[in-house]
């Protein structure tokens, strides 16, 4: 499996990190952080809470803002410029843990409000795209529900369509299944791994090491603001190298 | 569905509470409700004991001051509002012309009741209110087709109470989102200036922002230029209200999640976008009581334009009171201006309400 997916991923860097900081207040978060993926990569990033996971992915499409070293997303340097930020932020879809559905409009208006606001899509090309998305994560009969009224799965699958009908280079996925209820996260890794299959560029914090063994090409282990560990599944989970990662890993795979 | 046996049509029961049960459940339940139960239907029936005789059987409908005057201390004198109605409705404006500040109330009356209905949320409702604007203005300033010219010197009655306060609700509210959103910028320069603002006006009693308004801000105005008396008022009020919806605004956009606005970032909406179609649709759906609130009290409050000599309905009342034969009928001037100013409040409270449950409908399964 990590053969051909290694073979998918070509050459080109699709974001790099280097020397990355963040501070919140006194507080280092990110510490130094040197981190590339390549095109068609799929990193799996875990480690303990508060390790800083959730900012790293953050930083990528600038919902946090890092203080030091280079952040590179698909050739384009993240600064202060309004301009980078927006070209950057249509390249970079994201999945959050709440799933964050705007729930005042329907699940098709979800989808293609940004389409049609941000790529200047017209309206029936959008609302034929987000079908063609709904129908891919098989929710296709909920399309003029409100957020409301699907089950978590569902919603789930809604917020990833909706980040799939931005036609993004890249997808940011922050815990997708850990609000789930058990019985739901298959089907919102079943979707993730199809995207997977087919070729995206993916980030996932996720704990879900079932899913890490089925489609990363490398997982990344960070604590305390640092990436420890990072290597392709079968090492990272046979033969752990750091003694945190052997900690972390025998925590979670022991209950 | 397979599963399911025929009797999941079955509807929950229909509660058939007969009226002598829900009396019994609502006055009577226990010793101390039934207690209180006892006193206030006391208290309402004095009450009423004491207004009916005088306000209806012994009442004086119609007729002159006289025939008050003879019923004085025993029936009511509603007769003062069929004698005063126009200067009550129309004040100074001139005899001859009382149509027109009719005509331009009906007008406002119409726009409320036409904007009220949901099927007419569309493009077109924005040229029914510029026109039934223009017609409005034409009808008080006259100078054209004809008409005489009337300053708004002598503008007065109801009219003025309704142009205060539509206008004072309709850009009050705009004022006020900007003032939120500025409130909570990152640019220190914007917030700085919404926080000033908004304490600045708070912090101050209405009556001495429209003081301010007619008195002092002529004094900072270059020599010769003058600008008129109503539209200082009307700013002042603007203002006045715009401080205070933006604080009730600001409560709606904090109370709204971090993931909405995280989300409409990740979607690179831009930061008018994300507001415009994901923030404030939310936000403000949340404030809609508060908001009712302070638009009902902002239209009370224009009766306060007394303190800078302008006439609105309650204080042209007052002035028709205080005509020497119709002194001394208070309580019935306060009671019959009441009643009206209580007809639009109700009105502008139930409609809300109404409005609530429409918008947020998509909070129920
Ligand atoms: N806005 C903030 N202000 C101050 N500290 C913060 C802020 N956001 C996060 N932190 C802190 O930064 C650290 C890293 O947080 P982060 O959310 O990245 O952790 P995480 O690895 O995603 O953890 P989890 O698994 O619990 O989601 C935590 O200690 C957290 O308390
Ligand atoms: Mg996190």
């Amino acid at each position: 499996m990590s053969a051909t997916a290694a073979a998918q991923a070509s050459g080109e860097p699709m974001i790099k990190l280097t020397k990355l900081n963040k501070w919140y207040g006194d507080f280092h978060v990110l510490k130094n952080i040197d981190f590339e993926v390549r095109k068609g990569e799929k990193i799996v990033v875990c480690g303990p809470s508060g390790s800083g996971k959730s900012t790293m992915i953050r930083c990528i499409n600038r919902l946090e803002e890092h203080q030091q070293g280079t952040l590179v997303v698909d050739g384009i340097e993240l600064t202060n410029d309004l301009k980078n930020i927006e070209a950057i932020r249509r390249e970079v879809g994201m999945v959050f843990q709440h799933f964050n559905l705007f729930p005042h409009l329907t699940v098709l208006e979800n989808l293609t409000l940004a389409p049609i606001w941000v790529r200047k899509v017209p309206k029936a090309e959008a609302e034929e795209t987000a079908m063609f998305y709904l129908k891919r994560v098989r929710i296709p009969e909920q399309a003029h529900k409100y957020p409301g009224q699907l089950s978590g799965g569902q919603q789930q699958r809604v917020a990833i369509a909706r980040s799939l009908c931005m036609k993004p280079k890249i997808m940011l996925f922050d815990e997708p299944t850990s609000a789930l209820d058990p019985e739901m996260v298959k089907e919102v890794l079943d979707t993730m791994v199809e995207l997977a299959r087919e070729g995206m560029t993916m980030i996932c914090v996720t704990h879900e090491m079932g899913f890490a063994k089925a489609v990363a090409d490398r997982v990344v282990f960070m604590d305390k603001g640092e990436i420890v560990e990072s290597n392709v599944p079968h090492a990272f989970f046979d033969n752990p190298q750091n003694e945190r990662t052997k900690l972390f890993l025998s925590q979670i795979l022991n209950h | 569905m397979a599963g399911i046996p025929a009797t999941a049509d079955l509807r929950p029961p229909v509660s058939q509470i007969k009226a002598l049960d829900w009396l019994r459940a609502n006055l009577f339940s226990s010793w101390a409700n039934t207690a209180l139960t006892l006193v206030v239907g006391y208290v309402i029936v004095r009450t009423l004991m004491g207004f009916i005789p005088w306000g209806v059987f012994n009442a004086v409908w119609t007729g002159s001051a006289d025939e008050c005057k003879a019923a004085k201390g025993v029936g009511a004198c509603w007769a003062f509002f069929p004698a005063n109605w126009r200067f009550i409705l129309f004040a100074t404006f001139p005899y001859e012309e009382h149509w027109r500040p009719a005509l331009a109330s009906v007008t406002f009356v119409f726009l409320y009741v036409f904007s009220a209905i949901r099927a007419n949320w569309n493009a077109r409702l924005v040229y029914v209110w510029a026109g039934g604007l223009a017609l409005i203005g034409v009808l008080m300033f006259g100078g054209v087709f004809g008409l005489s010219f009337v300053a708004t010197e002598r503008w007065g009655g109801l009219v003025l109470t309704l142009i205060l306060a539509t206008f004072g609700i309709a850009l009050a509210f705009p004022l006020a989102i900007l003032l939120a959103l500025g409130r909570r910028s990152h640019m220190p320069a914007v917030k700085t200036l919404c926080v000033a603002f908004i304490e600045l006006i708070r912090g101050v009693p209405l009556i001495s922002v429209l003081f301010m308004a007619s008195v002092m801000f002529p004094l900072f105005l270059p020599e010769g230029v003058t600008f008129d008396k109503l539209l200082r008022a009307q700013v002042g009020i603007i203002f006045f209200a715009s401080a205070y919806l933006a604080e009730v605004v600001r409560g709606g956009l904090q109370a709204l999640p971090k993931g909405q606005y995280e989300a409409a970032d990740a979607l690179g909406l831009s930061y008018w976008q994300a507001m415009r179609m994901i923030v404030l649709p939310q936000a403000l759906r949340m404030v809609i009581p508060p908001m009712v609130n302070t638009f009902i009290g902002l239209f009370k409050d224009t009766s306060l334009v007394l303190i800078i000599g302008l006439l609105d309905v309650l204080n042209a009342a007052k002035t028709a009171a205080a005509q020497p034969e119709w002194r001394g009928y208070g309580p019935e001037v306060y009671f019959g201006i009441s009643l009206m100013y209580f007809v639009f409040c109700f009105a502008m409270s139930k409609y809300s309400q109404q409005v609530e449950v429409e918008f947020n409908r998509h909070k129920h399964r």
